[in-house]
């Protein structure tokens, strides 16, 4: 609120505010007419007695047991819930009952994403036509099917029946969705520690240094560090302290968030560290995106000294690789 | 080509989806299965043993499921064996089952792939994050996109090459029943409109996610029933992802996997000797650069064969028919389609996509950081 007094009668404020019955506060707001609403109940001692008649009390009687019947029109069709004539013609249907469902299928619903008190859930829910496997018509009851996204025609439903039934349609609770689906936690726990040549390799990083090694019989020069030649097959012996700039061979611009990475777009190359045989994966930063290139000379940006994390080993301590202003380098 | 030989007698497909719901793995595995044994006009009974691919377990997590699908495959009594080389798996899954039938092992080897991605995250199966890691990030999607840039650089393509690929994959997979992704049309303003996913890959050049399961069933010459498509020749080739001097764009392994089949099968010029390629191109680019690398261009051309419209259903090498795995990418069958889809050209059985008279087509699959290739030849001429 602004700090001075506000006006007596806002510019926008109704003539007239009707406040809901039952709010105190409400009735006390000045400037307001006062609401002389009360409640009135009229309910009918021990609720009103309904004959079923033979075919609705079948009906009943069979969900009491925890079934579903619908009645035989002289066409054939089943009508569930059961009526004492055919709606379509009138006729009275045979006396041939059938078993349907237990499950079903929802042809169409409603969402209640706010039960009321009387609604047979306490949470939202849909009233839905769920046609029983056997019928040929719909019956209205409560889906529970947690979100309204589940809901869908065709749905498969199947009954949740009370402990306790009575003969009442709400002998059914809701009915729920089929099972089609699990979940399946998997989680397997290692223990993991960097190889010999990993952890030399780290442990320069760690100390700001990179480290790689030359084959004795090709002559390569790999990074990271490696105990054994890839194409030769022989064990490496030689240690060598690479610079930490290179080149950057080709590159992918990444457009969808990474975990690891700082920023979208981040681009993500292949560096040839000067004097290596191969490429580094890396971040390269401090550049726009677009104005990376394929030949571009780039050298390590360390993190602050003071920032370097003594443990786990990891590259951490090289933030990425940044443009260093040279000519580009021949590919 | 060694051995005795091998024919495929029976292709079964799912149809591939984004979510197969109603069916579990062991439902979508028995569905390709027992259409292919189908096609052959045989029973589970007529099988001597099972060869089950699949890519990673991590992807749904369910280890080792080459033992719980043993059962559900009709394995009960007889042997079963998983493979596994990534991407490529669904190809070397055909070829360790041809190689039980051409080695006298077996006379009718049930071959099936399949991937659940609706069940699973791939993105996150493949990008694990474990500690110790030596490189500084790269998305899973964007391990490509590099040398996709390389190819570009290098043979001087011009930019709009991988979206000819992607329209021309999409349409071809309107006249496939199968395939996941149909886009009635498609066209490149289309595609160019999508976006930037890993630059230079857009969202409408990259592959589906798919639910999706295929089957082979494979013969010796006295096994054969129906209508055979003749294996001509089979290779599998791998290189070390991280080798001094190694060509990322166009892979040694490729090149000399597709030399050996090609010897095997007498080709000597892909071009003109091969009616029809299904080719693993999960990117769109990786056709003008797997033109290169299997020989069908030279190196620096393969995306003028591409722009000249020769790779298209209705031109003179008509690559991925199907639609590819550009339209359909159930990852573990993904070779094995391409596997079968070439069977189904040179049986004559590829309905709407179907190549006239096609009698010699190359199956192809690649996988990790382009680095495992499968291949075959398949005909309908006796090796």
């Amino acid at each position: 609120m602004p700090s001075e007094a506000p006006p007596e009668t806002p510019p926008e404020a109704p003539s007239e505010v009707t406040a809901p019955p039952g709010d105190p506060a409400a009735e006390h707001v000045p400037g307001h007419v006062a609401d002389h609403a009360v409640d009135h109940v009229l309910e009918f001692p021990g609720g009103y007695t309904r004959t079923t008649g033979p075919v609705i009390g079948r009906f009943l009687t069979e969900l009491r047991d925890a079934r579903i019947v619908g009645v035989r029109t002289a066409d054939g069709r089943v009508l569930v819930p059961p009526l004492e004539y055919d709606p379509a013609t009138g006729e009275d249907v045979t006396g041939e009952f059938a078993e349907v469902g237990p499950a079903g299928t929802v042809q169409s619903w409603a969402w209640v994403g706010d039960p009321r008190p009387e609604h047979p859930l306490d949470r939202p829910f849909a009233w839905a036509l769920v046609r029983l496997d056997g019928a040929d018509t719909a019956l209205v009851h409560a889906v529970d099917a947690g979100d309204a996204r589940a809901m869908r025609p065709g749905l498969r439903v199947r009954p949740r029946w009370r402990a306790e039934r009575t003969g009442h349609i709400t002998d059914i609770e809701s009915f729920v969705p089929e099972v089609t689906r699990i979940t399946s936690p998997v989680r397997t726990e290692y223990r993991l520690r960097p190889g010999r040549a990993l952890t030399r390799f780290l442990e320069g990083v760690a100390r700001g240094v990179l480290l790689g090694c030359r084959c004795d019989s090709c002559g390569k020069v790999y990074v990271p560090y490696r105990l054994s030649c890839p194409e030769c097959g022989v064990a490496i012996t030689e240690e060598r302290e690479l610079p930490d700039t290179g080149t950057v061979t080709t590159f992918a611009i990444n457009n969808l968030p990474d975990p690891r990475a700082p920023q979208v777009p981040f681009v993500s190359a292949y560096i040839l560290l000067d004097g290596a045989d191969v490429p580094l994966i890396a971040l390269v930063g401090d550049v726009p995106a677009h104005e990376v290139r394929q030949g571009m000379r780039v050298r390590a940006v360390w993190a602050p000294r003071q920032e370097w994390a003594p443990a786990p080993l990891s590259m951490s301590n090289i933030t990425w690789f940044a443009p260093t202003g040279e000519p580009d380098a021949e590919l | 080509m060694s051995g005795n030989r091998c024919a495929v007698i029976g292709v079964g497909q799912t149809e591939y989806r984004t979510k197969r719901r109603d069916v579990s793995i062991a439902g979508l595995v028995r569905e390709a299965a027992a259409r292919a044994l189908a096609d052959a006009e045989l029973t589970w009974r007529d099988i001597d043993a099972v060869v089950l691919g699949k890519a990673p377990d991590l992807f749904e997590g369910v280890m080792m499921p080459e033992a719980y699908l043993a059962d559900a495959l009709g394995a009960a009594g007889k042997p079963i064996m998983r493979v596994h080389t990534a991407g490529s798996v669904g190809g070397s899954t055909a070829l360790v089952g041809a190689s039980l039938v051409q080695g006298g092992v077996h006379d009718r080897v049930l071959v099936v792939a399949f991937e659940k991605q609706s069940e699973s995250n791939a993105t996150w199966a493949l990008s694990t994050h474990p500690p110790f890691n030596a490189s500084l990030v790269v998305g899973a999607g964007g391990y490509f996109a590099p040398h996709i840039r390389e190819y570009m650089r290098r043979s001087g393509a011009p930019g709009h090459i991988g979206t000819l690929v992607a329209v021309k994959d999409r349409r071809n997979a309107l006249k496939n029943p199968y395939a996941h992704l149909k886009i009635p049309g498609i066209d490149r303003a289309m595609v160019e409109s999508t976006p930037m996913l890993w630059e230079p890959i857009r969202y409408l050049e990259t592959c589906p996610s798919s639910d999706g399961a295929c089957a082979l069933v494979l013969a010796s010459e006295k096994a054969v029933t129906g209508t055979p498509a003749w294996v001509q020749g089979t290779a599998m080739r791998s290189e070390p992802i991280f080798r001094a001097g190694r060509d990322t764009v166009d892979p040694r392994a490729g090149r000399d996997c597709a030399a050996d089949v090609y010897r095997q099968a007498g080709v000597t010029d892909p071009r003109r000797e091969i009616d029809v390629a299904e080719v693993y191109v999960p990117f769109s680019w990786y056709e003008p650069m797997w033109l290169e690398n299997l020989g069908f261009a030279a190196e620096g051309e393969g995306w003028k064969l591409t722009e000249s419209g020769a790779t298209a259903l209705d031109g003179d090498i008509p690559w991925n028919p199907s639609g590819g795995v550009l339209s359909s990418n159930p990852i573990g069958a993904s070779g094995l389609i391409r596997f079968a889809e070439a069977a189904l050209q040179v049986r004559g059985m590829a309905g709407e996509h179907q190549v006239d008279g096609a009698r010699r087509a190359l199956g192809h699959a690649y996988g990790g950081g382009a680095q495992f290739f499968a291949m075959w030849m398949v005909g309908t001429d006796r090796p």
